[in-house]
């Protein structure tokens, strides 16, 4: 469904991701881990088309999207809920959730946020609610529900559980599993790799800006060589 | 007390033009970071056809839509041919572009129309008065507060209740992130631009009546005013603009009336001190928003 092929992004003079080769199959829950700085958000980041990349090619559900605008990407089913959550804090819950399905039409728009709500009761308690007021936990379904809203193939999650108490932490893994039972395919950028690895399907390790390993979970968490980007997270 | 009352009256007035000509450069500025030093352009454009459509026989039932029309039209393509050019460029890139359009168009009309002032007829009830006990209201003062208050809700109404409100308002805050959400960059743009010609189209519509004539430079005051009002209020707040407006109207008209005779004159200065003033205790206007970093 996607697929990344010799993909290079450079900030300045520094790559920050050299050839990085990944695909996600449909219905597949994919990991990328990796220690702070190897290039993981700057990957995601460039299949988003928020960064413009240097070499390679980005295929999704058989069509070309190497540099296309952001907006188009998400219009051809491709959402990513991004770093740091970026909600509209100054607007309203219902506000952002709408603007996540702004590329969908007003009836299903409807459908869509009652969907919302029942995946995530927490929301309709914030419902009339800046977003800005929300605890790091309610941001964050907010910031995987406004994703959800346009109805995406596919969904990247840039370090859901960041900065989150173990508590929340569990509850964004738990919605990893709800939302693989939905048959929907997944892409997650995680700090907590062997949690992570628990629940992938398959992962990537990246290191340095490179993709140094990859396989089954179950693979990867036997590969004692990699012990060290598991921890150094 | 009455000529209090006259005062603030005129105050509002006043003020009301510069709200709408700020709202029209804090929307711009919000989506985009750009001061556009080349607002007032959409006041000159609109006045020149204005002094054209009455010496083709027409009347202000008919100049009216024209001036607001233009306006909307003006602005749109001073964005496909200067703005979208340098979108994304330094907040100071786009600063100079704007003067670039301003100058260009100014010397545009210097060179093919001329220097001399236009002058055009005021509508017949420009001068109307109605008098409510010991104070004489004009008309046209009544007419632009009654009509900015009805634009001003109808633009809450559309910020706030369609999805061309939302996505203007998530681009505002958030440009990439609203991208991430399918917000089209070109269309939220080129709509900024557009309410921003309609705001200026309703304000150069009173501008352009009171005025009475139209030169090169027509649209550097209101530019001003428009860009000030933004300023004062807190760059990139939409209320901020308004209050902007209001606040450097009704100062402008107080201040006339209170300064000793003899140095009446020295309005525009003091306004000015005022302004300084206000910034160095509240160095980000009245409402200041907090600026994101953007990335």
């Amino acid at each position: 469904m996607l697929e990344v092929s010799g993909l290079t992004t450079a900030y300045g003079a520094i790559n920050a991701l050299r050839d990085a080769n990944l695909t996600v199959g449909e219905g597949e829950v994919v990991g990328l881990i990796g220690p702070n700085g190897a290039g993981k958000t700057t990957l995601l980041g460039s299949i988003a088309g928020l960064l413009p990349i240097s070499a390679g090619a980005i295929h999704f559900d058989g069509a070309d999207i190497t540099s296309t605008a952001p907006e188009k990407i998400l219009r051809s089913g491709l959402a990513l809920v991004p770093e740091h959550r970026r909600i509209f804090s100054d607007m309203t819950v219902e506000e952002n959730l709408k603007i996540g399905g702004i590329t969908t039409k007003a009836s299903e728009r409807a459908e869509l946020l009652d969907e919302m709500v029942e995946l995530f009761p927490v929301l309709r308690d914030k419902w009339d609610t800046p977003a800005g007021y929300m605890s790091g936990g309610e941001a964050q379904q907010l910031a995987i529900a406004r994703a959800l809203m346009s109805k995406p193939k596919l969904i990247m999650m840039d370090e859901p559980s960041l900065g989150l108490a173990p508590i929340l932490v569990d509850l964004v893994f738990e919605l990893l599993d709800t939302l693989r039972s939905q048959g929907r395919t997944i892409l997650v950028v995680e700090q907590n790799a062997t949690r992570m690895l628990e629940v992938a399907d398959r992962a990537y390790v990246l290191r340095s800006g490179e993709v140094v390993a990859d396989g089954t979970g179950r693979e990867l968490l036997e590969r004692s060589d990699l012990f060290d980007t598991f921890v150094g997270g | 007390m009455a000529e209090l009352l006259q005062n603030l009256i005129d105050g509002l007035g006043r003020g009301s033009i510069y709200a709408l000509l700020a709202l029209g450069v804090a929307v711009v500025f919000g989506i985009m970071h750009l001061l556009n030093f080349a607002h007032g352009e959409l006041i000159t454009i609109p006045g020149y056809l204005t002094y054209w459509a009455f010496n083709n026989g027409w009347s202000w039932w008919t100049v009216v839509p024209l001036i607001i029309v233009s306006a909307v039209i003006s602005s749109l393509l001073i964005e496909r041919v200067a703005f979208s050019r340098v979108r994304g460029a330094k907040d100071f890139t786009m600063l100079l572009t704007s003067f670039g359009v301003h100058f260009i168009v100014s010397a545009g009309f210097l060179l093919y129309i001329g220097a001399a002032v236009k002058p055009y007829p005021r509508p017949g009830w420009f001068a109307d008065t109605i008098s409510v006990g010991s104070l004489n209201i004009e008309v046209f003062d009544l007419v632009v507060i009654g009509v900015t208050a009805v634009v001003l809700a109808a633009t809450t109404w559309l910020l706030q209740r369609t999805m061309f409100g939302l996505a203007l308002r998530a681009a505002a805050a958030d440009f990439d992130t609203a991208r991430l959400m399918g917000v089209n960059s070109d269309s939220v743009i080129r709509g900024a631009f557009a309410l921003s010609g309609l705001l200026a189209g309703i304000a150069g519509v009173f501008w352009i009546m009171r005025e009475g004539q139209v030169t090169p430079t027509a649209g550097i005051n209101p530019m001003l005013q428009g860009v000030l009002a933004a300023l004062i209020g807190g760059l990139g707040s939409l209320r901020g603009a308004v209050l902007g407006g209001l606040v450097l109207g009704l100062a402008e008209v107080l201040l006339r009336s209170w300064l000793p005779v003899g140095i009446q004159n020295l309005t525009t200065g003091f306004v000015f001190v005022m302004i300084a003033l206000l910034f160095i205790f509240r160095p980000g206007g009245l409402l200041s928003v907090p600026q994101v970093e953007r990335v």
